[in-house]
């Protein structure tokens, strides 16, 4: 991991309170990013993880608080914004085109680095084919570095689910992001799967430097990757912290086991 | 296109400098990469192996060294190969999915300094074995990915190494050329280790001469030209690959294919059509279930398509491609065939271009290789083992069988022991057992003759068959060969047999212990009106035995069409009242026949099927699934079986 780089804030979210009615999904929670690292969100079922990661993304707009991203600070975000300033995204459901091929879909993930219009992809000649061209070399270098070649023309909807995982990762990073959301890329796998996930998830960090936030059910997974964690329980922040400050913290334990009221 | 007689350099190096002075522009290998199949011409591969070989004799590496390689199918890694022959040193290719013990114990035996691996995944071995063999000094990788933040002193990206070879050739054009120059036939090209069912592997040592003549060899046999294409997908340990594809590949001078990954072989092989390919039987064997399977799932119209036209391609297929003579409406019919069915199967299966394809290894199920034959693919069995740089027997066109594996080739000389022990000796007879004089000694007599381990016995047509393991193999009172394992597959043919153990050696007569297939005897069963309560009943019905005897009649006849298996028709038989069962001690784990056991257990049973009693009674110790003990007795009914007559083995 990359902690020697992870100092420079890459993005702070600020005293963030969203509610739907009155469901309180999030209160009052501030935590920050740091370039570079592997920055886990953690908690029981309903505790607004996923919400935490929809209004980093722009999907959800919070009452309060703000969110500064690189430098900037914005009160709301919408999600084509958020895909411009460099933060792709992966989903707890699968979220992919079942009917297009694995290289379609990572090719979607190019979306924001084309320049043409769409006449002229639509018409896919000229300079709209040389750009095509060179999108597929790079898409091509996501599929080499995930790893599944043998799929590329497979449509996405065949795939067994840890491959469907793995496909919408690699067109996560075809989007080249800064920060990288990934929301419970593990869910539902088999321990073969978790294995090859972490490993790509910690070489993608590694290798191109990305800024990954992701949350986790799978304690195991999450102290062996993460540099920092932090912890949500009812909306709020109960604990932050590296993985070993986190495990040992008495809110943290509380929260996951139950407290006895006696 | 390279006439094989005027390449006749010594060793694959000095073969590689004489056909870059003509062939330097033509496509050597290719390799998909990025989705795109990419091309190295032969000056390519020569220019990366005359770099890595200046870049590996910078960093010490010398005369005699070994270089250990593991990895896919790839042309860095063969081009390694020649880089280490060049500088008359010795490539020792490893199993790249062996774990890092299994490894380690081939670098140590021997003796590497230097390792190539691959990827991130083997160099992770490759570091895990140097903790144990502090002599490995450098590893080299081809593929950078997650490598950066290694011990660049120890872990180099081939690149690298090639870039300073550069710059020695600059310097020095002839660094690497006068190197090769000194290299001669008889010198060690390859160190293979044998995966060894037993014990610890064994490093076979092949010389230049061994597999230079064996593959020119070879490439007469079946007319290999330049113009081949051959995708190279099997370990690059293993002495086929080093054959088929470097070996034979250099020889010829035919384009050869490594595929993008291992997941994606199928693929490629359509992308590439092969005209030369080799798989071993359980390839040949999956893909054909697949095909069956997806068969069943298509429409009424397809399925009935393909079953009318598989019948006539068994009828006329095969003969076809033997060619005997065929009326000129079964041609017209397999034509048809052929446009609607084989030729969209075949090509679909990326085999239409093939103009020859081996299997070897292991037994083939007739049906397998009679589908593959009647689809007019010419499938072939050889049968060889590193020992003899592969080749002991082939089959020649037009005399193709699916139960013998053919004749020994030009310059091999096969021979068939007292004890049905098949020995040959033959230009591509290994040089020894690295560091193994015993061994060495044990398998190879002084006068190159090499004992397989194997037995078998050339048949009335002139054909080695082989048929069991040699020390499993008895003999009957007569002096006439008891194969137990060949007479137990047979009869593991029929779908109603599940298992058998049969009783010959020192015999008068074989007899068999029968292991009933409850499903395929229990649907018989149900569909002829069969009732039974327990397994012990259904085996004991007189119309199950009755069943059981047709099935080893029918093994008798064909036996009997034999002159050296006629003895060891099955006279009396009886089917067991219980499953044989791991649990019971009586089947290995892997589902393999322990006799020991077997004969001390049922010592009665075996008694009475030699002493002609009509029926025994039987009391063995079970143990149940949940662990408790229980006793199973039975009285076990004993059935005489037709023996085929003199006369049908005269008339054949």
């Amino acid at each position: 991991m990359s902690s020697e780089q992870a100092t420079e804030t890459l993005l702070q979210v600020d005293a963030i309170s969203l509610s739907f009615g009155g469901v309180h999904a999030l209160v009052d929670v501030s935590f920050d990013i740091r370039k570079g690292e592997v920055r886990s969100i953690i908690g029981p079922n309903g505790a607004g993880k996923s919400s935490m990661l929809n209004v980093i993304n722009g999907f959800y707009h919070p009452q309060k608080g703000t969110i500064t991203y690189q430098g900037q600070a914005r009160k709301q975000m919408r999600p084509h914004d958020a895909a411009a300033g460099g933060i792709a995204r992966t989903f707890q459901n699968i979220a992919l085109f079942k009917g297009m091929s694995t290289l379609d879909n990572i090719m979607t993930g190019r979306n924001t680095h084309m320049s043409k219009s769409l006449f002229w992809q639509a018409l896919r000649i000229g300079p709209a084919q040389r750009e095509e061209i060179e999108h597929r070399e790079f898409v091509e270098h996501v599929i080499d570095f995930l790893e599944i070649q043998s799929i590329r023309k497979t449509p996405v909807g065949r795939l067994p689910y840890g491959l469907q995982k793995r496909v919408e990762l690699g067109r996560a990073l075809a989007a080249e992001p800064t920060l990288l959301l990934l929301d419970e890329p593990m869910a539902g796998m088999n321990l073969e799967e978790k294995e090859d996930m972490s490993r790509f998830i910690l070489e993608t960090n590694d290798e191109f430097g990305t800024t990954i936030a992701l949350i986790e059910h799978d304690m195991g997974v999450v102290m062996d990757i993460s540099d920092r964690v932090v912890v949500l329980d009812y909306g709020r922040k109960i604990a932050e912290g590296t993985p070993l400050e986190v495990r040992a913290n008495q809110n943290v334990i509380d929260a996951y086991l139950g407290v006895s009221h006696d | 296109m390279v006439d094989s007689s005027e390449s006749q350099g010594q060793t694959f190096p000095q073969l590689l400098l004489q056909r870059l002075n003509h062939d330097a522009e033509r496509p050597a290998m290719r390799e998909k990469a990025y989705g795109i199949w990419q091309t190295w011409t032969l000056g390519q591969i020569g220019e990366e192996v005359f770099a890595f070989a200046a870049g590996l004799s910078n960093l010490g590496f010398t005369r005699n060294d070994t270089l250990v390689i593991i990895g896919d199918n790839r042309p860095r890694l063969y081009g390694a190969m020649l880089a280490a022959q060049s500088l008359g040193g010795v490539p020792v290719p490893a199993y790249q999915d062996s774990v890092a013990q299994e490894i380690q114990y081939v670098v140590d035996h021997a003796e590497a300094r230097f390792i190539v691996a691959e990827n991130q995944e083997q160099v992770d071995k490759a570091l895990e074995i140097r903790e144990q063999c502090p002599r490995v000094e450098r590893i080299f990788y081809c593929d950078p990915k997650g490598l950066r933040k290694y011990d660049p002193q120890i872990v180099m990206d081939i690149q690298t190494v090639m870039a300073s070879g550069r710059e020695i050739l600059e310097a020095n054009a002839e660094a690497v050329v006068s190197e090769i120059q000194k290299g001669a036939g008889s010198d060690t090209a390859i160190i293979l280790y044998t995966s060894g069912t037993t014990g610890r592997p064994k490093g076979v040592v092949l010389s230049y001469e061994n597999l230079l003549v064996t593959a020119r060899n070879a490439n007469a046999f079946d007319q290999i030209t330049a113009d081949e294409e051959v995708l190279a997908y099997l370990p690059m340990a293993w002495v086929g690959d080093n054959a088929f594809s470097f070996a034979m590949g250099l020889v010829a001078g035919f384009c050869v294919s490594c595929p993008e990954s291992a997941d994606t072989v199928a693929q490629d092989l359509r992308e590439i059509g092969p005209t030369f390919y080799f798989a071993p039987p359980r390839v040949f064997e999956s893909v054909l279930t697949s095909v069956i399977i997806r068969m069943k799932d298509a429409g009424r119209l397809k399925r009935s398509l393909f079953d009318h036209f598989m019948k006539v391609a068994k009828k006329t297929g095969a003969a076809l491609m033997d060619g005997q003579p065929v009326s000129t409406w079964d041609r017209f019919h397999y034509g048809l065939g052929e446009l609607m069915i084989y030729g969209p199967l075949k090509n679909t299966l990326g085999l239409s271009r093939v103009r020859v394809a081996y299997t070897a290894g292991e037994a083939i199920g007739p049906e397998i290789f009679e589908f593959y034959r009647s689809l007019g693919i010419n499938l072939k069995q050889l049968y060889g083992q590193t020992e003899a740089t592969v080749f002991i027997t082939m089959q020649p066109d037009g005399l193709v069988r699916s139960e013998s594996v053919g004749t020994p080739p030009p310059g091999v000389e096969v021979r068939i022991e007292d004890n049905g022990e098949v020995v040959y000796r033959s230009p591509g007879v290994f040089k020894e057992y690295f560091k193994n004089p015993e061994a060495t000694a044990e398998t190879k007599t002084p006068d190159n003759w090499v004992h397989t381990g194997d037995a078998g016995y050339f048949d009335d047509e002139g054909h080695l068959r082989i048929i069991d393991r040699a020390k499993d193999v008895g003999k009957l009172t007569d002096d006439s060969m008891f194969a137990p394992k060949f007479l137990e597959n047979k009869l593991k043919f029929f779908p109603e047999i599940k298992e058998v153990v049969t009783f010959g050696d020192q015999r008068d007569f074989v007899t068999a212990f029968i292991n009933i297939d409850l499903d395929a005897v229990g649907n018989w069963a149900e569909r002829n009106n069969v009732a039974y309560a327990s397994y012990q009943e259904l085996a004991a019905h007189a119309k199950v035995y009755t069943l059981i005897q047709d099935c080893i009649e029918q093994v008798n006849q064909s036996l009997a069409q034999d002159s050296h298996l006629s003895s060891s028709q099955i006279r009396r038989f009886l089917i067991l009242h219980k499953e044989l069962d791991p649990d019971d001690g009586e089947l290995t784990r892997t589902r393999k026949v322990r006799r020991r056991i077997i004969n001390e257990r049922y010592g009665d049973l075996i008694d009475a099927l030699f002493d002609g009693r009509e029926n025994c009674f039987v009391s063995t110790e079970v143990m149940f699934e949940d662990g408790r003990q229980g006793r199973i007795e039975a009285d076990l009914e004993i059935r005489e079986a037709a023996v085929s007559s003199e006369r049908v083995r005269a008339a054949a």
